[in-house]
């Protein structure tokens, strides 16, 4: 399509060709990301091999010293005068060896079969006779995210130990050549300026190391393990099992793992949808409606609204639930005996029209719970839509309906694409809603592990790894949800880019 | 002609204003119902019911013993207390990771910048549940399960993962400032601090208080580290016990009271960052 013909076309048509040519884009932009990724490694491991030549004609041409340090090091900083520099390399070397042979390579050694290590222990029973107790070592969790550690901590010590070789190489040729290393106090110097990214990023990327990192690697690998209530201690790796298991149709007892996954996709696909689009559409109607010339009292409307946003997510939830309960005395049975005049017992939570009830409650009471924000969002937005816009507009003889389509509209939809996608995704992993209003629930029969009608696949992946301890399997899912979120980010980016093509409104 | 678009826009308007009083009633209508309920009490002197079979209570029902008994009776204020300590040091890590993260990536060049950048959203878009269970395990590997510490770390360490918002705000003050300081002989500390601090406030503002709000809606993470140990939940999570099964029938009325209790210094501080609110969120939005 010629931009001519673009221009032309309404606000939803724009949308819906923006959409649709970064859905078509789709193929391209992941060939381009894995490119980009196999252009990373190819990079990587040219500068490795670079590192590598470096490291041994360094060792190579190096003097005696230099030499030495490869094996001690630090040697080369404290003999050229790097003193305190080179006792930091090497108490650094210290410590990964006492860690490796006291700790981690312990660890490390059964990381590839995650067998837990066990003993039988003699224990004298209570009649003066004795019994054998099983008494574990290790166990399977303890050696996989040691494991893990004990990976971490070595690929840490290499790039520590390359650094040091490099500085004593560094050292011995600002030597022959007759200048001093620089001074301590100096290199803290440069801390605070040239290398300051240094000094600013490694407390956060520790911290997201240790706390983010290491725990993901172990959910990821952990998707590969057959991780259980049923072998708590002591489990092995299985290969993709997790993910047969998930995709099976053979169903036990009536319910299917593959039958159970499909539906909560659908569902999971369906509520993101409803939810966005109830939400940015009906908020913006409200919002245009507290805004329109001639309303008053406009802050009082806005704030009855945001009043909502601002009490805590879980008491409105929490209350919500209450409030829609099936016993007779919850409000929203008060309300339909008010209209019928008898006692009502119903119950959203019905297994009655296929669970439809019940998923058209979350996603009413979903409207309750966006429209505050959309409204809020889009206020600020609606306001600064330049008003001579509208006044050439209305000059030209454009009436309210036509300056709303054309320049309302595009405008909305030109600022709040990348939102509106990041609320899809927000709503494909929406799990306080769901949680707390039905737990997921009406359960039926047809699906496995306790999964209900309302279940998302973030609801599933807490019930898998909370309730029911299949820990194996709630990694693999949130492996999946994890390749939908970033397909979705994907798009988004896309979309981004194309959106930045329209400068005229930014 | 002009009187009947008078008339017309006189006829809209009043249909609008019926339907923003409609609107609005069902927006309000729980949290009324909450305040209301909150005062309720037993006019004979025992605990209420949990549920009633009117709507609203009635006057002869309306007291304060809720709210006098949640202070006295309860964990409550040992709750609070908790979740305030917690808020607060949470609030002055994750804004200084973020800040921190954010300025090095919107203001310095170096080698690592692009991969880091890409190797963090990747690393935003697992869903965070996936990592809970390995999170337990280290904490409980560092003895800090069931503690105040390795709640606090839960919450706060991976914060430097949020910093595309920050950065987005950061990218939009000029250039021109930060190189006008270095020549005039400020290193790039000075920089940061002197020049970039006080420019950013409005989105440090904003990244206070949602990470000083964070720490009392919580509930998962509260759970999954402090287990039993109701001597170190926060606000949410006891709240939430209270409408557990066992508990519901004598704790439902400190449930809407300290509902309340909750809600109003969490208000008061939205209402105050609103427009920060707003800001933050479509500067995200513009940025991607």
């Amino acid at each position: 399509m010629k931009y001519i013909d673009y221009i032309q076309l309404n606000p939803f048509e724009r949308f819906w060709y923006k959409f649709k040519e970064a859905i078509k884009n789709l193929p391209n932009t992941l060939k381009a990301f894995f490119c980009a990724i196999g252009k990373a490694i190819k990079n990587f491991v040219l500068k490795l091999a670079l590192g590598i030549k470096d490291f041994a004609v360094g060792f190579a041409q190096g003097d005696i010293i230099t030499k030495l340090s490869y094996l001690i090091m630090g040697l080369g900083n404290v003999t050229r005068g790097q003193v305190i520099k080179g006792i930091i390399f090497f108490s650094l070397e210290v410590a990964y060896i006492a860690f490796m042979v006291f700790f981690g390579g312990t660890y490390l050694g059964q990381f590839f079969t995650l067998e837990a290590q066990t003993h039988y222990e003699t224990v004298s029973g209570g009649r003066g006779g004795t019994s054998q107790t099983l008494v574990y070592d290790t166990y399977s969790n303890q050696i996989l995210i040691y494991g893990i550690l004990a990976i971490m901590a070595t690929l840490a010590f290499v790039a520590i130990y390359l650094a040091s070789t490099k500085s004593a190489r560094k050292c011995e040729q600002l030597k022959k050549a007759g200048k001093k290393p620089e001074t301590f106090v100096n290199e803290i110097k440069e801390l605070l300026d040239s290398k300051f990214h240094i000094t600013l990023l490694s407390v956060p990327v520790i911290l997201i190391c240790v706390f983010v990192l290491l725990p993901l690697i172990f959910m990821i690998l952990m998707a590969f393990t057959n991780y259980s209530d049923k072998n708590y201690f002591s489990f092995q790796w299985v290969g993709m099992a997790n993910f047969a298991e998930i995709f099976s149709g053979s169903s036990v007892g009536g319910a299917s793992m593959g039958y159970t996954f499909g539906n909560i996709v659908l569902w999971t696909l369906i509520w993101a949808v409803a939810a966005t689009f109830s939400n940015y559409i009906l908020g913006m109607v409200v919002a245009l409606m507290i805004n329109k010339k001639g309303i008053k009292l406009k802050k009082l409307w806005r704030t009855l609204f945001v009043m909502t946003i601002a009490v805590p997510q879980f008491v409105t939830l929490l209350l919500i639930a209450q409030m829609i309960g099936s016993s007779q005395d919850s409000p929203l049975n008060l309300f339909i005996s008010m209209f019928t005049g008898e006692p009502s017992q119903f119950d959203v939570l019905t297994q009655n029209y296929d669970g439809w009830i019940a998923r058209a409650t979350v996603i009413i009471i979903n409207i309750w719970i966006g429209i505050p924000y959309t409204i809020l969002m889009t206020t600020g937005i609606l306001m600064n839509i330049p008003e001579d816009l509208y006044e050439s507009a209305r000059i030209d003889g454009a009436g309210p309906v036509k300056s709303f389509t054309k320049i309302t509209l595009p405008y909305m939809l030109f600022v709040t694409t990348p939102h509106l996608i990041t609320t899809f995704i927000g709503n494909v992993n929406n799990f306080n809603v769901i949680y707390l209003l039905t737990g997921g629930g009406p359960k039926v029969n047809e699906y496995k592990y306790g999964a209900g009608k309302t279940d998302l696949l973030i609801t599933l992946l807490y019930k898998l790894s909370v309730d029911q301890q299949k820990y194996g399997l709630g990694a693999a899912i949130g492996i999946l949800v994890f390749i939908v979120c970033a397909t979705l980010s994907l798009v988004t980016f896309n979309m981004t880019k194309s959106a930045k093509d329209e400068e005229a409104f930014s | 002609m002009i009187k009947s678009y008078k008339l017309r826009r006189g006829l809209a308007n009043t249909f609008i204003y019926i339907l923003l009083a409609v609107l609005g009633l069902i927006w309000i209508f729980p949290l009324v119902w909450l305040i209301l309920h909150s005062f309720r009490i037993d006019p004979n002197g025992g605990t209420p019911a949990v549920n009633v079979d009117h709507l609203f209570p009635y006057l002869n029902e309306l007291g304060f013993d809720n709210y006098i008994g949640l202070f006295t009776k309860t964990d409550f204020m040992l709750w609070f207390k908790n979740t305030f300590i917690i808020a607060v040091i949470c609030c002055i890590i994750s804004t200084l990771s973020v800040l921190v993260v954010a300025y090095a990536f919107s203001r310095l060049r170096f080698k690592a910048r692009k991969p880091l950048i890409n190797v963090g959203m990747i690393m935003g878009m697992f869903p965070g549940f996936m990592t809970m269970i390995a999170l337990y395990y280290i904490l409980k590997m560092m003895s800090l399960d069931q503690t105040m510490l390795g709640l606090i770390l839960c919450y706060s360490a991976g914060s430097g993962l949020g910093y595309l918002v920050m950065k987005g705000y950061l990218d939009t003050i000029p250039h021109a400032l930060d190189e006008a300081a270095t020549i005039d002989g400020a290193n790039q500390f000075q920089v940061f601090w002197k020049i970039i601090l006080p420019m950013a406030k409005p989105m440090v503002i904003y990244q206070i208080l949602t990470s000083f709000i964070g720490p009392w809606c919580d509930f998962i993470l509260v759970r999954l580290v402090m287990m039993d140990n109701s001597d170190g939940y926060t606000v949410a999570r006891g709240l939430w016990r209270w409408t557990e099964q066992e508990y519901k029938t004598e704790f439902y009325r400190y449930f809407l009271s300290g509902s309340v209790v909750v809600s109003i210094p969490i208000t008061a501080l939205f209402l105050y960052m609103q427009k920060y609110y707003v800001e933050g969120v479509t500067a995200g939005g513009v940025k991607g």
